[in-house]
């Protein structure tokens, strides 16, 4: 006879996505970056020993997508020596970049060291609004880097973030990924954690802006057919049901910051009660099996009311514990983006105010760049 | 000549955009694109490995069979080939 078993087995399969975020440094300042908000005041990037070792260790336990982000990866002049051990171990490998400095030179390298595909990035960091709007410099650089991915044979990706000071002009950046030539067009909605968080109320577009977006959005797809595939991915508070993050927390997704600490989504460093443990420490199969924070949130067993008796909690698994922590001060409580949640009031008053028009805000907070000087202000400011 | 006479004539091969690779974790042959990945059932994988864009559909089902010793093989394929098509892996 077989014991009786009450806690649900977890099954727990490999790390199948590895994100290798080679670095945090970045020429950008974009007022909707996902790297932490306190990022200067993280321990040294990795060397490319130590990089080396990552991805043999995360092939080992069967990572086959690699994701080689920041920070913008082609400041590090190692990548493409970086990139040559992941083709050589069996990885997808994809340069997930703002196209600021790739260079001929630097894309053949990269090409000859095996690099699978290129997501381009547009540069709106909405100090560059005007500029990006009108086609001028950016278009520029951005025409540079779609000619260079073209040449070496990557397929075209191109993945712009909306937000409320650009959506308006939802027509002009398809039109300009038309021009670029590419196959495939990401609109992601930007998601509110870290500087977006610190800038959600100047980001958060109105209801009638993403309806409008959206409608243009779908005149385009009939326009285009195959031509151009169109992802327009909604800003999560617009709905009633929180994301699947991540497909679940330590389910496929494994980042590894700068500095080797590995993380089950790249913002999750903000839960400050997990230890997460840094690959100098430990084997990538260790972390993703054995390690706390990795099984913290795994299965359903830390969950709370409403996700706890919920019966669509196997569809979305409560959302997003940073969400959750952010807007209700506990990374178990269900993500408030769910109007099941006691805390969904939060997020409704967010969307109210993003109805409010600029010219009808009283005040109006001015955007935070994401920089250096402001990081190293926003720490200390934390830590007081 | 039937629709499937035309695929039975027919040379497919894997979509440039995907990559078909053995997974030694997983213990499956699957397809790899720009940031996803299709993890192929038995079958499935057995199917895309032989294709090469010169052998025809009658070539493949014949050596399907021979390879696993049986018979009957063909509608299960050219079911197979048109959801690979449907989904962009194999080009016709």
């Amino acid at each position: 006879m077989t014991p009786t078993i009450n806690a649900k087995e977890v099954t727990v399969g490999p790390p199948l996505w590895l994100l290798a975020e080679v670095t945090y440094a970045c020429p950008l300042h974009c007022v909707f970056c996902y790297n932490p908000v306190d990022y200067t005041q993280h321990g040294p990037e990795l060397t490319t020993q130590e990089w080396i070792k990552v991805l043999r260790d995360a092939r080992a336990a069967g990572s086959v997508q690699c994701g080689f982000s920041g920070g913008e990866p082609l400041v590090r002049d190692d990548l493409e020596e970086l990139v040559a051990e992941a083709h050589q171990l069996g990885f997808y490998t994809n340069l997930l970049t703002s196209g600021i400095g790739f260079t001929p030179e630097r894309a053949k390298a990269l090409k000859l060291a095996g690099l699978d595909h290129v997501q381009l990035s547009f540069q709106d960091s909405t100090r560059e609004l005007n500029d990006f709007l009108s086609h001028t410099k950016t278009f520029a650089l951005k025409q540079k880097a779609a000619q260079l991915i073209q040449e070496n044979g990557w397929p075209m990706v191109l993945n712009c973030v909306i937000h409320r000071l650009n959506i308006d002009y939802i027509d002009k950046i398809i039109e300009l990924a038309v021009d670029l030539g590419a196959e495939y067009l990401e609109l992601a909605n930007s998601q509110y954690y870290s500087w977006a968080q610190l800038n959600r109320e100047g980001l958060m577009p109105s209801r009638e802006q993403l309806q409008r977006a959206e409608r243009v959005t779908n005149e385009y797809r009939e326009k285009l057919g195959d031509k151009l595939r169109i992802f327009f991915v909604v800003p999560d508070y617009y709905e009633t049901r929180p994301k699947k993050c991540m497909n679940g927390w330590g389910n496929i997704f494994l980042t590894i910051t700068p500095d080797g600490s590995a993380l089950p989504c790249h913002t999750a460093k903000m839960i400050k009660h997990l230890e997460f443990p840094n690959v100098k420490d430990m084997t990538v199969k260790d972390i993703w099996y054995d390690s706390k924070s990795f099984n913290h949130y795994r299965g359903d067993a830390w969950m709370k009311d409403p996700c706890r008796t919920c019966e669509e909690k196997e569809k979305d698994l409560g959302g997003c514990r940073c969400q959750a922590l952010m807007l209700t001060g506990d990374a178990a409580n269900a993500d408030p983006v769910c109007d099941k949640s006691q805390h969904h009031q939060v997020v409704l008053d967010a969307v109210a105010y993003a109805q409010v028009p600029d010219t009808k805000r009283v005040e109006v907070k001015p955007l935070v760049f994401r920089d250096p000087i402001n990081s190293r202000k926003l720490s200390s400011v934390a830590e007081s | 000549m039937s629709a499937d006479d035309d695929v039975l004539n027919s040379t497919p091969a894997l979509s440039a955009m995907y990559r078909l690779q053995w997974e030694e974790v997983q213990q499956a042959w699957v397809l790899l694109y720009p940031e996803g990945m299709v993890k192929l059932n038995g079958s499935a994988g057995e199917i895309i490995k032989r294709l090469d864009g010169q052998k025809n559909v009658v070539a493949l089902i014949a050596e399907l069979e021979k390879d696993f010793e049986t018979t009957g093989l063909q509608n299960d394929v050219l079911a197979f080939l048109d959801i690979a098509k449907q989904q962009g892996w194999v080009k016709p």
